[in-house]
């Protein structure tokens, strides 16, 4: 062995080089406070492990970057295992960094001839900060989509360069492909590079002056290795186990839903390390931005880096000390009143939570066989019933219809109604079903009564039936319910309220003896299995015969044909065709033109022609439809 | 020549060739790092958002997604959703568009009732209907930006939909 090594030294003086490494000289013996410039290198260590392997399977395209991460996270071995480390690494790199800054500036380690190096510390701390920022965006996802948003926006207020600035950061005019290829070249090769020579120059000036020890020396001076070397060891093993411990927790690193400029974000907020220059933002009104966002900023970057100077003066070290303390207190309540102001907002708490709904169905429908498309996970929202059937039906339908007595998205429809003189609040209320406490929270108003043609918001009168469950056996014993047919669920607020099927129904449908009770039953079952609904397949076919008897009920016993068409053609048909009633066919047809022939033809009641008039295009209609049946993708239960 | 004399020449000679040989591969990498620079966002002709019957005239903003054709360095995408817009019909029939984006920082504002306006979710801007200013000390120097629009064939609603650069207190296209 000593050969071997003989050999080795002779052309490289590798005993040398050890040496120095490890008998480096620690005066007053080991202590844990010298550990945090360790405990930096080796998470740093940990993020380029990670980092190169997260590498290998990332993908920095608008159309592949979430789309490799949720494969990371989701499908490949140790894949929430690796992210989870890398990311809370990040989160324990920003606290060692000030660990590290406090202690250095508390021992005094700032001083001459070490001024430099101090110097090399803070770029290093930046880098970090920028490595954290660039992190943020590479999953794409709508947090660090939209997160991001804010740091590029205040690129381009920069004087003079700004909008230059900031196109080249974006890798052009919109967030697109080179934002991502940008951002991870910044992330994996630029700034880590810059790291590492950093890093080595502030190691080597580190040994050049040697280590500031702190006063009074407690023991005997000794050599870093082994002494150190052990608190260091055990401190690195502390960090690591942190990580772990949160990594375990949250089962890998959290993934929002895909980036989507469409869609608001209303959850939008950069990670914790970072809140208390969000914060900082919001007290810097109109123009002044500026100041907030760069200027103070920077001025108290050059304070900190001025800290070796005036620590030459008599009372500098002091004045150091409180001024590291006055930014530490200062970003931690900056960051604390964010953190209160979140959980106060009701508005923000509904944002997190539908984000999270969001993040959760995309999943979903990413692990469902189908899988991810070529054109990316973004595609799977989209085209998803569940996701947009809510969304179309809130902004198209819920002006008039219900769904479960709300719009879909589980508010109200509004309307605004404008204040006449001699209104009082309580009659408002009483007009349009509101109470008159939700009118005064909906609109913001005090007490006392509103100023005469002041708009309001007001809940829109349902004027249509309620499409819960379209089509279903209970919806059909609904309307076949000579006590709900005329109810605003159904007709009640139609102008078909007076027409031929409430009075049929109310009229003509006997349900008084078991045997009508019977043949009432069938033919609900018949006209729902017109719908060939998902979620009563195994009803359907489990009731076929009942089914078959229903049809002969539609045809022959109570005579719905003499209105209805029902599976032969029939030319004499005024009321809406039977024949798959409530399929996906018929609703799409029904909803792209309601005034056609074969549904209501021109008794149709304001419901306009979505298809004809262009108002939704036919994948609108398609997602709607699918949605109003209750299909769409539901992962088997495990 | 004079020994003084070449050795200047030599290390001129040095210098030059080891500038050129170092700055020619760079210039190639600094061009392409300059490309985005002349890629700034033609202005978008107008693009239909939505049919005149979908915006009842009740001066309620609605918000509707843009949909146009879109070319992302290699990928042209014939209908993409390049963002969104809040349309409202005032009852004299006016049609009023904004772009959603907080003129701040670039946020996504939300509808929040008639009497709040809008209000933008990250560093509580907000706006009035009209999407001037609201709040004293608004963190935005200027007001929601307002687009121009136009009705085609008396039933469709278009949108000439343009970004403005954030953090300036006039409209800066993009």
């Amino acid at each position: 062995m000593k050969r071997w090594i003989d050999w080795l030294d002779q052309r490289t003086g590798i005993r040398k080089l050890a040496e120095e490494a490890l008998f480096e000289k620690v005066p007053g013996g080991a202590r844990w406070r010298y550990v945090w410039g360790s405990t930096l290198t080796f998470t740093l260590f940990i993020q380029l492990v990670t980092g190169v392997f997260l590498w290998m399977a990332y993908a920095p395209s608008a159309h592949t970057a979430w789309e490799s991460v949720y494969f990371i996270q989701h499908q490949m071995w140790g894949g929430w295992l690796l992210r989870g480390i890398h990311h809370f690494t990040a989160h324990a790199m920003i606290v060692l960094l000030v660990l590290h800054l406090m202690q250095v500036v508390i021992d005094g380690a700032y001083k001459a001839p070490r001024e430099v190096n101090f110097w090399f510390g803070l770029a290093l701390l930046l880098l970090v900060l920028a490595l954290s920022l660039t992190g943020y965006l590479l999953p794409w996802d709508q947090k660090g989509y939209w997160a991001t948003q804010v740091a590029t926006s205040i690129v381009a207020i920069t004087p003079g360069i700004g909008p230059e600035l900031q196109q080249l950061i974006v890798g052009g005019a919109d967030y697109g492909h080179h934002t991502l290829t940008r951002f991870l070249a910044l992330h994996a090769g630029v700034l880590p590079g810059a790291i590492l020579v950093l890093l080595w120059a502030h190691i080597c000036l580190f040994r050049r002056h040697g280590l500031t020890a702190k006063e009074p020396r407690r023991k005997p001076d000794t050599t870093f290795w082994p002494d150190q070397v052990l608190k260091d060891a055990v401190a690195c093993l502390a960090v690591l186990a942190t990580v772990l411990f949160f990594t375990l927790r949250h089962q890998g690193a959290d993934l929002g839903a895909p980036a989507e400029p469409a869609e608001p974000y209303s959850a939008a907020r950069p990670d914790w390390y970072f809140m208390f220059l969000f914060e900082f933002l919001k007290f810097f009104p109109g123009n002044t931005e500026i100041w907030g966002a760069i200027i103070i900023p920077t001025l108290i970057l050059l304070l900190v880096a001025a800290m070796p100077f005036l620590g030459n003066w008599k009372l500098g070290h002091r004045f150091n000390l409180g001024l590291l303390f006055a930014l530490i207190i200062g970003a931690a309540s900056l960051t604390w009143l964010s953190y209160a102001k979140d959980a106060a907002n009701e508005h923000f708490q509904h944002a997190a939570r539908a984000a999270e709904r969001e993040a959760e169905r995309v999943m979903e429908l990413a692990s469902s066989p189908s899988g991810i498309p070529v054109s990316g996970a973004r595609t799977l929202l989209r085209q998803d019933p569940l996701t947009q059937g809510p969304k179309l039906f809130a902004g198209h339908c819920a002006s008039c219809h219900r769904y479960d007595g709300h719009d879909g998205m589980g508010g109200f429809h509004a309307s605004a109604y404008i204040v006449q003189s001699g209104d009082t609040l309580a009659a408002i209320a009483r007009g349009h079903f509101m109470t008159e406490t939700a009118l005064r929270q909906l609109n913001d108003l005090a007490a006392g009564e509103p100023d005469t043609g002041r708009p309001l918001l007001v809940h829109t009168p349902q004027s249509a039936s309620d499409l819960k469950g379209f089509a279903s056996r209970e919806w059909i014993a609904g309307l076949l319910d000579p006590r709900h047919v005329a109810s605003t669920n159904y007709f009640g607020a139609t102008a078909f309220a007076d027409g031929k099927m409430v009075k049929f129904v109310t009229e003509k449908i006997p349900a008084d003896t078991p045997a009508e009770r019977q043949q009432l039953e069938s033919l609900i079952a018949a006209v729902s299995a017109e719908a060939a609904l998902p979620l009563q397949s195994d009803m359907d076919a489990r009731d076929a015969q009942i089914i078959t008897r229903g049809r002969e009920v539609i045809r022959d016993e109570i005579a719905c044909i003499d209105c209805h068409q029902f599976r032969e053609p029939d030319d004499l048909a005024s009321a809406p065709d039977l024949t798959g009633y409530g399929s996906r066919d018929w609703l799409t047809a029904f909803i792209m033109n309601p005034a056609h022939p074969r549904f209501y033809g021109d008794r149709n009641d304001r419901m306009p022609e979505f298809g004809e008039s262009e108002i939704l295009t036919p994948e609108e209609v398609g997602l709607l439809a699918d949605w109003l049946r209750g299909d769409w993708y539901r992962p088997l239960e495990p | 020549m004079e020994p003084a004399r070449r050795g200047f020449l030599k290390r001129a000679f040095a210098v030059t060739l080891g500038a050129v040989s170092g700055l020619i591969p760079f210039g190639a990498g600094l061009a392409v790092f300059l490309d985005p620079l002349r890629r700034s966002a033609a202005s978008t002709p107008f693009v239909r958002v939505t049919s005149l019957e979908s915006l009842p005239p009740d001066g309620i903003p609605r918000k509707f997604p843009v949909i146009a054709r879109r070319s992302d360095a290699w990928t042209t995408t014939p209908d993409a959703r390049i963002g969104a817009v809040y349309l409202r019909r005032l009852a004299d029939g006016t049609l009023q568009a904004f772009n959603v984006t907080c003129p701040h920082a670039g946020c996504f504002v939300e509808f929040a009732g008639l009497t709040e306006g809008y209000r933008c979710p990250c560093h509580d801007s907000s706006f009035t209907l009209d999407g001037a200013i609201k709040n004293p000390g608004s963190p935005s120097p200027r007001g929601l930006d307002e687009l121009e629009t136009e009705i085609r064939n008396g039933a469709d609603v278009w949108v000439k939909y343009q970004k403005f650069l954030p953090g300036h207190d006039s409209k800066i296209p993009a």
